[in-house]
């Protein structure tokens, strides 16, 4: 059943490839303590799908190392580099390749022992499902909760409990349910409910490819029957669209694509986008490719864009929906996996490399370390290698993300040391709802004030202004607001743009305070979501407050400028036009 | 690739003018379709590769615009150097890797991409994607930097250079079906024919630049094809009928053995492949 496939005529194969491209990819990640055997279990699965040739098993047999009882040390297969030869330790991320019928398999065999905790984030930053090995023999180890814990980190739902080595233990059930038990309660802390525990024994074979008559009791699928069904990781489809701009392609005055990888979401010709940090809408005119423009890319494709307005884009911007921007911040909260020799140090100026942006951030703040033992948060100064926290970032200039929980893509970043470029730190961007602290005690602030206190009335004012106050919600089309603000002012309005790039939670306080003053305000922010518009309408009140849905608006500015102009006017905010060119200014 | 041509400043494409050349090449069009590749291709010519192998390379870089640099250890072959003399290990060493690194500091050159391939060797399978190298070319496997989800840290100091892998993740059987697809042009050396070979047991040796013959040895015409090129004394032969894509394709779905069995200097000691990376060899 796992034998690769054979073509007997040529002519089959462009079935064959067929089938073969149809083929789910699953990206794996292993995780084990030294010497519970995840070196022989990888081997074997190699071995026993075909995944190794003759020679190297040759080469296998001949070596003058055998650390196995049986004629073919499976865990030579894979150990690679000769320093762990001679230890008998897998030393760093080792990527295999295999295929069955029905899938196709990359494993990140990744080290077992307590050192290497950045290995195995590098192994799991990429995979789909983590492999998790329990010594029967030695039960639970603090390491085997580690790894499900940087699994379960790292954002990989799907996990499997390896039980290893149940020939020592003779295939008992009462064994396998023990270790089941402890261990699937310390997975529902990890937010991880539907894990799929497997007893085998690596060495013999028994229920790695198929289900061994050694455990009667067991009802379940064999590992690779296992890897072959299990649902694929969605690859982001659905989710809102993020392409990061990687490179411009100019080859002549005339052409200008912008290329990337879809990350999330799909692109379409004719669809509208949006471009930070410029916060310009324009639409895809077309998606180039060789071999024929796309009418459509997904992720995670590549896609070269031309878009139908000139508008400046560059390396690391991204191109994205108008209607569903990611967050737009120069301050964030994130989990960091410390991976130097060099200790973290607060305050002190890092690279990020976040997307296809690179620039300067340093983090502010270490809230606390996280105990991968017993999962607790405990106060500590820094970060050592291989330690993990939970920290407060901020960069030079603002970057797009999401959380790391929704995004992968734009959820991650990495520090690097500007003196010795190392990679010093792997960091998850946390949930952005949960406000920063100092963001917290501003709005709070603001809150505090009573911008109902003036003494002077909204009548005195109109009768000052000519118009009443209003406060004006787009989410994107910066050149539209600043359009907007000089129309309104050349008919004398008192009116301010609010389009900065800036953290939106207490844009909905400023439209208040705007308000309260007799201006029209106009907020064009990307971040901007649908808990501030309610909460901005809530405080300006609802006659004052004008949100308008980018998409909906004309594509030209200058028409979506009067449109907006009309609505104001026909609730009386402003004076009609007509009437305002008769009586002059 | 468009990652690297955005961070580097002078980076370049390592051309062996095999099959993961050829797909590397083809990738390269793609990611900067409509405009031409914006860095140059570098051929490192040992002097002994295939004559087939030097005139496809002309043909197909003249014909898909590329620029091509072809760098020779000329010192060497000017002293005689040849595998026969010299033994595989030196013979590598001096032709192929000192080659190569005086090549990349001759072009100042801080990123080059190769097309090696993580299934190909055992300790390739933990190189990374971006292979860190310091100012002598040297590759240290335990002091790499660790690689997550697409971000590459491409911070190099002067004199420090990059080689990146982008067929990292691709399996032989993944090229194949690619060049099939793509249809992509490959040496004819690929494909199976009747050569003269030196045959000794299981190995067949092409005789092209005069490999010295054992007592009695005469060449015999065998039907094959090579699956993989390097120069013509090291790159055995494989027993083939396939003269097609598909028929290789066909053949690698059934085959058992790995594609480098027959590249004598992996396995010229234990081990050696590390040992010739570690040296600055791809």
């Amino acid at each position: 059943m796992a034998a690769a496939e054979t073509i007997a005529r040529v002519d089959e194969l462009e079935a064959y490839l067929e089938r073969d491209q149809a083929k789910g990819l699953l990206r794996i990640a292993t995780a084990g303590s030294v010497d519970d055997g995840k070196s022989t279990l990888i081997g074997r699965l190699l071995f026993d799908s075909r995944g190794v040739y003759e020679d190297q098993i040759a080469a296998v047999r001949n070596s003058t190392v055998n650390r196995s009882t049986g004629p073919i040390d499976f865990s030579l297969l894979t150990d690679g580099l000769r320093a762990e030869r001679e230890q008998g330790i897998t030393i760093d991320v080792a990527y295999r390749y295999f295929a069955t019928p029905r899938r196709k398999f990359i494993i990140a065999d990744t080290p077992g022992h307590e050192q290497y905790t950045r290995n195995m984030a590098t192994g799991a930053s990429t995979a789909d499902l983590a492999i998790v090995l329990i010594d029967a023999h030695n039960g639970v180890l603090p390491q085997s909760r580690r790894h499900a814990f940087l699994a379960a980190l790292l954002g990989i739902r799907r996990i499997v409990v390896a039980v290893n080595k149940m020939d020592l233990v003779g295939f008992r059930q009462d064994a396998f349910e023990l270790i089941c038990g402890s261990f699937r309660q310390h997975l529902e802390r990890l937010g991880i409910a539907d894990a799929c525990f497997i007893p085998l024994s690596a060495l013999d074979g028994d229920n790695v490819i198929s289900r061994s008559s050694r455990t009667p009791w067991y009802e379940g699928p064999s590992l690779l029957e296992h890897l072959e069904t299990v649902p694929l990781q969605d690859t982001g489809q659905a989710q809102p669209l993020r392409l990061p701009v990687q490179y411009v392609i100019r080859p002549d005055a005339g052409f200008r694509g912008y290329a990337g990888q879809v990350v999330s979401g799909a692109i379409r010709a004719g669809d509208p986008v949006l471009a930070l940090p410029s916060g310009r809408t324009t639409r895809v005119k077309t998606i180039v490719a060789w071999g024929g423009d796309l009418t459509e890319a997904f992720a995670p494709m590549p896609a070269t864009v031309v878009l139908e307005d000139e508008v400046d884009v560059s390396r690391g911007d991204m191109l994205v929906h108008p209607a569903h921007a990611p967050h737009i911040s120069r301050r964030f909260d994130a989990t960091l996996v410390w991976m130097n020799q060099q200790p973290l140090r607060l305050g002190q100026p890092y690279l990020i490399k976040h997307t296809t942006q690179q620039l300067t951030a340093t983090v502010t703040a270490l809230k606390h370390r996280i105990d991968v033992n017993t999962l607790d948060g405990e106060p500590a100064a820094s970060l050592e290698l291989n330690e993990i926290g939970s920290v407060a970032i901020e960069t030079t200039r603002p970057i797009f993300f999401d959380a790391y929980a929704s995004n992968r893509a734009t959820g991650s970043f990495i520090l690097i040391d500007p003196l010795g470029n190392a990679t010093v730190a792997a960091g998850m961007i946390d949930d952005f709802r949960r406000e920063p602290g100092a963001d917290r005690a501003a709005q709070s602030a603001l809150l505090d004030l009573d911008f109902q206190a003036s003494r002077l009335t909204p009548a005195e004012r109109y009768d000052r202004a000519g118009h009443y106050p209003a406060t004006i919600w787009l989410t994107a089309r910066q050149d539209l607001a600043y359009l907007l603000e000089r129309k309104l002012f050349q008919r004398g309005c008192q009116v301010h743009v609010v389009a900065e790039e800036v953290e939106s939670h207490i844009l909905p306080e400023v439209g208040a305070l705007l308000s309260a003053a007799g201006l029209i305000s106009i907020f064009s922010v990307s971040t901007l979501g649908s808990q501030e518009r309610d909460r901005a309408q809530a405080r300006v009140g609802e006659q004052r407050f004008f949100a308008f849905d980018p998409e909906n608006l004309p594509a030209s500015d200058e028409e979506a400028a009067n449109r907006i102009c009309s609505a104001l006017e026909s609730r009386g905010i402003i004076a009609g036009s007509r009437f305002r060119e008769g009586e002059g200014i | 690739m468009r990652e690297v041509a955005s961070e580097f400043a002078r980076p370049v494409m390592l051309y062996s003018i095999g099959k993961d050349s050829s797909v590397m090449l083809r990738l390269a069009q793609k990611a900067f379709y409509p405009g031409k590749i914006p860095f140059p291709l570098l051929h490192v010519d040992t002097g002994f590769k295939f004559r087939e192998m030097i005139e496809f390379r002309d043909k197909y870089t003249a014909a898909i615009g590329a620029r091509l640099i072809v760098h020779r250890n000329e010192a060497a072959l000017a002293e005689g150097a040849n595998p026969y003399r010299l033994g595989t290990q030196k013979c590598c060493g001096l032709l192929k890797t000192r080659s190569l690194l005086d090549a990349l500091a001759e072009g100042g050159y801080d990123a080059a991409f190769g097309g090696a391939r993580r299934d190909e060797e055992k300790s390739r399978a933990k190189e990374r994607i971006y292979s860190f190298r310091d100012a002598s070319g040297q590759w240290d496997p335990k002091n790499q930097r660790p690689e997550l989800w697409n971000l590459f840290n491409g911070r190099i100091d002067k004199g420090e250079s990059i080689r990146v892998f982008p067929l990292s993740n691709w399996t032989e059987l993944d090229v194949w079906q690619y060049i099939h697809v793509e249809r992509i042009p490959v040496v004819p050396l690929y494909f199976a024919k009747l050569r003269e070979m030196l045959v000794r047991g299981p190995s067949l040796i092409p005789i092209e630049h005069d490999p010295p013959r054992l007592p009695g040895e005469t060449p015999q015409l065998v039907m094959c094809r090579m699956r993989s090129l390097g120069c013509t004394h090291c790159t055995g032969a494989v027993r083939s009928e396939a003269v097609t894509v598909p028929e290789i394709i066909a053949e690698l779905v059934g085959m058992r053995r790995s594609e480098r069995e027959n590249r004598v200097i992996d396995h010229d000691q234990e081990g050696s492949m590390e040992l010739k990376k570690r040296e600055g060899y791809f």
